[in-house]
């Protein structure tokens, strides 16, 4: 019920979970990191990038990839 | 009784020319323009009309009118008054001038000694039995038998009226058996058997129009009558409520209570329905400023002439007791509000956001723009946000319901919008709907569908409940497939599979048309035998087989055009399901031309406009990403401010940054997101946390509940604007009355932005339009004076297409070529255990609209006075539960209690509500799960469990307390007032 970053981290996964049907799964990360610049307030990808420096969540390796690449 | 302003020409025009013409079309004369034209006298002059045009329209069309009774222009005609009787050179007899066809040559006498007599000997027998109280008739005025009484010169009756009658109570002392009693079981209109003329108008408009079927002609001859249904009275029939026989009455049979309490309207001014995407135009018959009746619009371009029971008939929140007309503030939520004037209401507003700005960041507010207002209220919203409040933190309503077709279709198709217009459907073979209900969500659409339908037009339905097209008079749709909520991208995958693997693409479209590494891609995606209607079948719940016919019969069926609603949207795999709609599409080659397409239902009357406005925190006005370097220039030149680059937040983004303690500020325009949002105590939680929420709205909604400034809106009968409906069609709003709190809601925001610092000087809502036609591309053809001159555009309207654009993407995409999306099938998280064992599903009914702000404050409440929870038997059963128990509803959110209803249009283990009421709290028990794209609510799928209860749930009582105490800090405005 509060703002936690895990729901961050629910729908970067729920993008990623489009995206890794992409076969070449460069393309599949480029799609996430061009889907969080072009939707995501500057504010949410810097709090997701913080909560994954800050320890380990359960996320999809493409979108970790992604992440890196903001 | 027809349109104080309208001409009846008596028959439809002939249909291919209606058909083929969109747009530019004013009156019923230009109509005919297009077809093959066929020349013949009548009344010795000369006459050019299109072929299939009846002699009647053709007379009535050279302003030589005829007198008819049974005939009108928007139905078929019938021939069975013989009042309309002419003369033809070399035929003999005396034909009926309606259902007689011009001929070339053809020489036609419309009024004669012997035409007048036999015209005599039929009105006399009309009014025989007709009661002869004219001057206090609620028709009197624009009564056609009247006015045929004095065509034909009739003076006497020769007949009397002791004999057999349909007229009096009593006959000779004793009950008179014909006497039917007055009907005043609909709230809205009343049906007089006493002055009927059994023209059977009204009986062919239920059928034709509306395709309800619920009036019939009982007996026969002298004996014959209408009846509604099984001769039971209005309410209690089978009727809809839509109007279209009231219209068509000639008499005073069928009359508006609210023509019978207020007499005729002495003017009328068209407008446009501010309730659903159909966008129906109307003509509001006004007395003064007070509406007499709306009266659905002939010449409309989405409707012709037809109408439903909201924007017909339910306009009475307009100006109900709950309005509120001053401007009110308060420091705190658990404040007193305090009545005071706009400016101190604006400079507070202002003065709290700038504080907060100050305190907080620029980016600590922002707005929502509403899908009820205009397109220029919105754009001035949204210019509010970026220009004003300096961020991008805009969004609408649009969100929760339609976003993922906005995306969806821009990735594949390269526009955020429907390709089609309405009188496409006329020309589908195969017509496919799926998760949409338009006999409810959209029911004019709906009749022209069941139209086409009944012409012979096979229909596939893809839906978990079995909504009332599925089944209704001589329409039965060929494929119901009844899928399990959550599966729709398993299905539509399947679905491809089938096309893909049995040789059904049209291959040469698909090369000419799409970008062929992804259509091969795709094509090897879905052809995995993974994705066979066999393999899909466990999860989807549809009979392999079933699927396969249905995949056949849209690939290789003749056009074929998808219809998709809600059903598709809001899910977590929303986007994911419209990409997969239009891969179907484009791979069929079903895209392009009339009668095919893919056609969103959007929900509002302003969906379509208020996105094409810029309502999305990352795109301008006209789908332009914020990063779109060259159309930031343009607005920063022509706005003269900085803008930023970056998207900014969604909804659901901010009620998250408000718990953050990041966002503070929150401009509302006609939205009411306590209610219509998902997790209904997430939402309260976020708005709760806020520092000054402003409200401008008709009622003290649920976000007003939690408002600390509240700004009093205007209806659409009090200002000027457009609305663009789900074809893209810009129709004209027009002001018919004064804003009754004195300021249109654009003034409200106009005030707002120049007490922010951020001026604006419109002085008309045209001015605002002129700026969007010279910022936005697809625009650039659109003025208030273009719309007065053809009545509606379609955008894209430019140099291109100056009179719009009916149908999209004819010779190529707008994107180029069509791109395939690959669309993996991905389970929602929201999932059925032992805990949570049932599906539930959400939408909504025919006489309510949306939350029901509206509609709720109409006699409509008379069809729907509370959400239910329907079940289905066994489920019920094994639980308890009875039709009409308290249930109550829980999910991993929350809990509330709803009586039950228990029905076969559910399927085993689904569950279905509405949320038009705010007390039943259906989404306190929906989820926060959202599309991946654009975080559109996932309302159509929560796992509950229910339960048989006695008492309401922790939450309607909470609900009940917070709300009986807002209530009374609203009153105990009036007695600050008072004293
Ligand atoms: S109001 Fe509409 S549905 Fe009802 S009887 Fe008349 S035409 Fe039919
Ligand atoms: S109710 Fe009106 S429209 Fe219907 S048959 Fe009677 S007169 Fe004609
Ligand atoms: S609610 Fe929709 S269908 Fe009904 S009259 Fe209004 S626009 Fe038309
Ligand atoms: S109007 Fe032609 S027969 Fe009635």
């Amino acid at each position: 019920m509060n703002a936690s970053p895990d729901h961050l981290v629910q729908m970067v996964n729920d993008i990623a979970g489009f995206f890794d049907a992409e076969p070449d799964h460069d393309a599949a990360i480029a799609g996430i990191e061009n889907h969080l610049r072009k939707f995501w307030d500057p504010r949410m990808r810097r709090k997701l990038i913080a909560h994954l420096q800050g320890g380990v969540a359960e996320i999809a390796p493409s979108a970790r990839a992604a992440i890196a690449r903001l | 009784m027809l349109s104080i302003v309208e001409k009846d020409f008596g028959t439809p025009a002939p249909r291919p020319a209606r058909l083929w013409k969109n747009v530019g079309m004013r009156s019923g004369g230009d109509v005919d323009v297009a077809a093959k034209l066929v020349t013949l006298t009548i009344d010795g002059r000369e006459i050019s009309v299109s072929e299939g045009t009846s002699v009647m329209r053709a007379a009535a069309l050279n302003d030589i009118n005829i007198p008819k009774l049974c005939a009108t222009e928007t139905l078929d005609a019938f021939g069975s008054c013989r009042l309309c009787l002419v003369q033809i050179d070399g035929v003999r007899g005396y034909p009926a001038s309606c259902t007689t066809p011009v001929a070339p040559g053809m020489k036609v006498t419309t009024q004669n000694a012997k035409l007048a007599e036999l015209r005599l000997g039929v009105m006399e027998l009309y009014i025989s039995d007709h009661p002869l109280d004219c001057l206090t008739c609620p028709a009197n005025g624009h009564c056609e038998l009247q006015d045929m009484a004095g065509a034909v010169g009739l003076r006497e009756v020769r007949y009397g009226y002791d004999g057999d009658n349909h007229v009096y109570a009593k006959q000779g002392g004793e009950a008179n058996p014909r006497f039917v009693a007055k009907d005043e079981s609909n709230p809205y209109f009343t049906f007089d058997p006493s002055k009927c003329i059994v023209c059977s108008r009204c009986v062919r408009a239920c059928d034709e129009q509306q395709g309800t079927l619920a009036l019939t002609i009982q007996g026969r001859g002298f004996d014959s009558k209408v009846s509604a249904s099984q001769a039971e009275d209005f309410l209690d029939s089978e009727c809809v409520s839509c109007g279209a026989c009231v219209q068509a009455c000639p008499t005073a049979t069928l009359s508006e209570k609210s023509l019978i309490s207020m007499g005729q309207a002495e003017h009328s001014i068209t407008t446009t329905c501010a309730y659903c995407g159909v966008g129906c135009s109307f003509r509001a018959e006004m007395k003064g400023e007070e509406v007499v009746r709306m009266v659905p619009n002939k010449d409309g371009h989405a409707n012709h002439g037809h109408s439903c029971v909201k924007g017909r008939f339910a306009i009475g929140y307009a100006t109900h007791t709950d309005r509120i007309y001053k401007p009110m503030i308060r420091a705190k939520i658990t404040d007193p509000w305090r009545e005071v004037s706009w400016e101190e209401a604006i400079g507070y507003a202002a003065s709290e956001f700038k504080r907060i700005q100050a305190k907080y960041g620029r980016d600590s507010i922002g707005g929502i723009t509403s899908s009820r207002c205009t397109n220029e209220e919105t754009y001035l919203v949204q210019k509010l946000v970026r220009a004003g409040f300096g961020n991008n933190n805009v969004d609408t309503c649009a969100r929760v319901c339609h976003s993922p077709t906005g995306y969806g279709l821009k990735q594949t198709l390269g526009e955020s919008a429907g390709t089609q217009n309405f009188d496409s459907v006329m020309q589908a073979d195969v017509i496919m709907v799926i998760g949409a209900n338009p006999t409810d969500g959209h029911p004019v659409f709906a009749s022209q569908m069941k139209r086409r339908l009944r012409e012979g037009a096979k229909l596939i339905v893809a839906d978990p409940r079995r909504i009332d097209l599925v089944r209704t008079p001589h329409i039965e749709a060929q494929q119901h497939l009844k899928l399990r909520p959550g599966t729709n991208v398993a299905l539509i995958n399947s679905l491809a599979h089938v096309i893909v693997t049995e040789g059904l693409v049209k291959e040469d479209f698909v090369r000419e048309r799409c970008e062929i590494e992804s259509f091969d891609k795709w094509r090897h995606f879905v052809g995995d035998a993974l994705h066979s209607p066999e393999a899909m079948e466990a999860v989807t719940g549809v009979p392999a087989a079933q699927v396969r016919a249905a995949a056949r019969l849209y690939a290789t069926g003749g056009n074929g055009a998808i219809y998709y609603g809600l059903g598709v949207t809001e899910h977590s795999q929303g986007s994911t399901m419209v990409m997969g709609i239009a891969n179907l599409a484009m791979a069929t080659g079903n895209i392009g031309r009339e009668g095919v397409g893919v056609n969103p239902l959007r929900g509002q009357n302003n969906v379509q406009g208020s996105c094409d406005m810029g309502s999305f925190p990352h795109e301008f006005p006209g789908y332009r990403h914020v990063s779109d370097n060259a159309a930031r220039d343009l607005l920063e030149n022509a706005w003269g401010v900085n803008l930023l680059n970056e998207p900014g937040l969604r909804i659901p983004n901010m009620f998250e940054a408000a718990l953050d303690g990041e966002f503070l500020g929150l401009y509302i325009e006609g939205e009411d997101i306590a209610q219509s949002d998902p997790n209904t105590q997430h939402v309260t939680a976020a708005l709760t946390a806020m520092e000054c929420i402003i409200v401008q709205d008709l009622f003290l909604n649920e976000s007003a509940k939690f408002a600390h400034v509240f700004l009093p809106g205007s209806s659409f009968l009090e200002k000027d604007g457009t609305f663009t409906n789900a074809e893209r069609r810009i129709s004209p709003v027009r002001k018919v009355m004064k804003p009754k709190s004195g300021y249109a809601d654009w003034e409200i925001t106009q005030l707002l932005s120049n007490a922010m610092g951020y001026p604006m000087h419109y002085t008309h809502p045209s001015e605002i339009m002129d700026e969007i036609a010279a910022l936005t591309p697809t625009f650039t053809g659109v003025s208030f004076a273009r719309l007065d001159e053809l009545g509606s555009i379609q955008w894209p309207c430019n140099e291109q297409h100056p009179e719009g654009t009916p149908t999209m993407h004819i010779d190529e995409f707008v994107r180029g070529k069509g791109r395939f999306m690959v669309t993996e099938y991905v389970p929602t998280s929201e999932k059925v255990n032992a805990k949570f064992p049932l599906i539930l599903t959400t939408g909504r009914i025919l006489s309510q609209y949306n939350v029901g702000a509206q509609t709720r404050r109409t006699e409509n409440v008379t069809w729907h006075s509370e959400d239910r929870l329907e079940l289905h038997p066994s489920d019920a059963e094994t639980r308890g539960i009875k039709d009409g128990d308290w249930c109550g509803i829980a999910s991993r959110a929350g809990e509330t209690v709803l009586r039950a209803s228990v029905t076969e249009r559910v399927q085993p283990g689904v569950v279905y509500t509405t949320f038009h009421f705010p007390e039943s709290g259906a989404n306190v028990i929906t989820t926060d799960n959202s599309d991946w794209a654009t975080n559109c609510p996932e309302y159509k799928v929560t796992a509950v469990e229910v339960t048989r209860v006695s008492q309401p749930s922790e939450w309607q009582k909470r609900y009940r307390e917070f709300s009986e105490r807002q209530q009374e800090l609203l009153e105990a405005r009036d007695a600050a007032d008072a004293r």
